[in-house]
């Protein structure tokens, strides 16, 4: 049985287009400081880091933990590399609790990022693989099929992914953290902006970001002594599946139903729309809303859309489920903290700490990451209570 | 804490270059050799699967998602991964399995180099601003270490040729998979011309293509499986400062401090497996875990003897497991490394049952 760890401590910078103002390892260490600060620790209180990040080639840093050391205290101390595609920030969190949950450490600091900025995440995700097929098309070339495919299937309508867009900035105007601030968006600027990867519009994908966000994670006795209310991590659950095989589900990806199975029954969660109050789902093109509310139990297969068109992931509609309140990863997207900035917001919803954001009396959520050809997953369930 | 048996390791030969193989072929065949070893057949056989890989080997971002293809992960796997040597992904399961998410495990590395200028690519782990921009290689910095421990007197060019000597032999007596052995004289590699003074080629780790596997579990399941296993009795791993200049390179803190912590000193170590990449650093790691003159250091060679980069540090716990589980020793201490100069280092001491 894996013992009760708990987040106490969050930290996240501002997300924006280019950080030209710190180095990589100035921007790992604002996110950790601001983690320390808010779990009222120094950097002697924390015994291992853990760090993750997406490919090295997005900054051409290869194994950066190596010259990211000295910035995040980590002299003397153990320190791991998580590198799970476009999972890694979920993966990593829950490397770093399992860290605490084994009883091996009692309190660890985690911390993920991306300086897109030092680099171009097209031309990494783009270059040839030895001996495999090339696809230059980077991440949107490679999902709009899924979701055409979705939308045959569904019979969904084609403004769908419009209001996901929509809705998702009008939740990142809440959050002052979050890279797009589009206060007065319409669903109409959406439809009309660019056609990128049929049916993905320029305002239906995620932005590049630089940004990093780091948490700390400790065991239940020192959580007691933490100033903040602790958010309790109630469920982790990681799955995979290969890229390609005859008959693979790609629209409903087995290893996203399998992981979400294996966390709700972690966290006793039999009824997810019921018994969540909120979560924050890695939905970087805005139809993987829809199709996350199937994946994830939320609606039944199909019906997901119908959800999203009723206002119920909606925080400014009342909505009685909202999905990524913080803005999502439609309105910031540094890639390696992505995951991350899911599992740490879901948290941050449980203490009573989101701000203007915040989800009235949420006491149960769900932090969600995916992965590479929608095949990697990492989800945790956190809440108030120790259950 | 659960103790943790490793059951089985499977390695391929180290080889210069592994041709038009891919990764997949790399991996395959030793992820087949790890689970039958103990009966098993596929990944869906262990509770969780855990890797060590490095993209810039290949070239390309997510190297790794193809290392999922040779597991054949249908139904869906537990399955993680670490931008690290194996070894780190070996500390990743052992977590996972203390936690009670898992009993058993599959943990495998690769690395196929052969395609890159290896010492020119780990060149871009150095700092980005300051260091990387020079492309001061990992054999140039290496060479600057032991510069500083021949100008101190603490070792001599003799030193480094016996390190040689002993690995190309230990490696034609006991490893069917190394790439360089034989019978060679301190004469005959000190009469050969400096490479990137002070050091000569063979001071240096050569280049190798490969991979390899290893299935750890609780113990319980080991006696299920009724197969022999040794026990990992501690592990544990360090890093220090990227600044060069402010560490000493002539010691390795970061390993004294691993090995004090995962208790080296607290028995008889009969043999240890090294990650030494040059010559002077296993001189430089004997000291750091406080080995006697009665333990005998890389039986296998060492990585002088093949170095599979993101998989050499698995295949020095494998190397001793083995040799466990075989009889050969009841104790013995397995050593990995990452970065320039042994920045980062893991130790694992290893019993029997």
């Amino acid at each position: 049985m894996a013992n009760l760890v708990a987040v106490v401590g969050i930290g996240q910078t501002k997300y924006q287009t280019r950080r030209t103002d710190v180095s990589i390892a100035g921007l790992v260490r604002e996110a950790a400081v601001r983690a320390l600060q808010d779990a009222d620790l120094s950097w002697d209180d924390i015994e291992a880091v853990i760090i993750g990040k997406a490919p090295d080639m997005f900054e051409g840093v290869i194994m950066p933990e190596i010259y990211l050391t000295d910035a995040l205290g980590c002299n003397g101390k153990p320190m791991l590399r998580v590198h799970t595609a476009g999972s890694v920030g979920g993966s990593t969190a829950l490397v770093a609790a399992s860290h605490v949950q084994s009883g091996t450490f009692n309190r660890v600091l985690t911390v993920t990022f991306e300086k897109q900025s030092e680099s171009n995440a097209m031309w990494a995700l783009s270059n040839p693989q030895p001996f495999s097929p090339h696809l230059n098309a980077g991440a949107g070339g490679y999902f709009a099929p899924i979701i055409r495919e979705y939308m045959r299937r569904s019979g969904a309508p084609y403004d769908v992914g419009i209001k996901v867009a929509t809705k998702d900035r009008l939740h990142g105007a809440r959050n002052p953290l979050a890279h797009l601030q589009l206060p007065n968006i319409t669903m109409k600027e959406v439809e009309e902006s660019p056609m990128l990867w049929d049916p993905i519009r320029f305002l239906e994908s995620c932005p590049s970001s630089d940004g990093a966000c780091a948490m700390v994670i400790c065991n239940e006795t020192l959580a007691a002594q933490s100033p903040k209310r602790p958010a309790w991590i109630r469920g982790v659950a990681m799955r995979s599946e290969p890229t390609m095989y005859a008959g693979r589900e790609e629209v409903n990806p087995q290893a996203g139903r399998d992981c979400v199975a294996d966390v709700y029954q972690q966290a006793g969660i039999t009824n997810p729309r019921q018994q969540l109050d909120c979560a924050e789902v890695y939905v970087p093109f805005s139809w993987y809303e829809p199709m996350w509310l199937e994946n994830l139990g939320f609606a039944e297969e199909g019906k997901g859309w119908e959800l999203t068109m009723a206002g119920a992931t909606s925080l400014d509609e009342g909505g009685d489920i909202p999905w990524n309140c913080s803005g999502g990863v439609l309105s910031s997207n540094a890639i390696g903290a992505s995951g991350m900035i899911r599992f740490a917001e879901a948290a941050r919803q449980v203490r009573g700490d989101a701000d203007q954001h915040q989800v009235e009396g949420a006491t149960t959520a769900l932090g969600h990451a995916y992965g590479g050809g929608a095949q990697f997953f990492a989800m945790w369930i956190v809440s108030s209570e120790k259950g | 804490m659960r103790d943790i048996a490793i059951v089985s390791y499977a390695q391929s030969d180290c080889v210069r270059d592994a041709g038009a193989r891919n990764e997949v072929e790399l991996i395959m065949p030793v992820i087949k050799n790890a689970l039958g070893a103990v009966g098993l057949n596929n990944a869906q056989d262990v509770d969780f699967t855990c890797s060590g890989s490095c993209d810039y080997q290949q070239g390309a971002a997510f190297a790794f998602v193809l290392g999922v293809d040779a597991l054949g992960a249908v139904p869906p796997i537990k399955e993680s991964h670490v931008e690290m040597d194996a070894a780190w992904a070996l500390y990743e399961a052992i977590l996972k399995i203390r936690m009670g998410h898992a009993d058993s495990a599959l943990v495998y590395g690769f690395g196929k180099s052969s395609p890159g200028e290896l010492p020119a690519v780990l060149s871009q782990q150095l700092d980005p601003y300051y260091l990387g921009p020079l492309w001061v290689d990992s054999v140039s910095l290496a060479a600057m270490q032991a510069r500083l421990m021949l100008d101190q007197g603490l070792i001599s060019e003799q030193d480094m040729a016996e390190v040689v000597v002993r690995s190309r032999r230990n490696a034609m007596a006991n490893n069917p998979h190394a790439q360089l052995k034989g019978e060679v004289s301190t004469e005959s590699l000190l009469a050969q011309d400096r490479w990137v003074s002070p050091l000569r080629k063979h001071d240096c780790a050569p280049v190798s293509d490969g991979a390899t596997a290893m299935v750890i579990c609780d113990l319980e399941k080991a006696h299920a499986w009724g197969v022999p296993y040794a026990i990992i009795r501690g592990i544990d791993h360090r890093m220090e400062t990227h600044n060069l200049g402010a560490r000493d390179l002539t010691r390795s803190r970061s390993t004294e401090q691993a090995a004090a912590a995962c208790g080296v000193a607290n028995g008889e170590v009969e043999i240890a497996e090294l990650y030494a990449p040059f010559s002077h650093q296993e001189i430089i790691l004997t000291k750091a875990l406080g080995l006697s003159e009665t333990t005998t250091v890389n039986p296998s060679g060492g990585v002088l003897a093949g170095n599979l980069m993101m998989a050499s540090g698995l295949s020095r716990i494998g190397e001793v497991a083995q040799r466990i589980i075989a009889g050969e020793c009841k104790r013995g201490v397995a050593h990995a490394t990452s970065g320039p100069c042994l920045q980062h280092n893991l130790v694992t001491v290893l019993e029997a049952a």
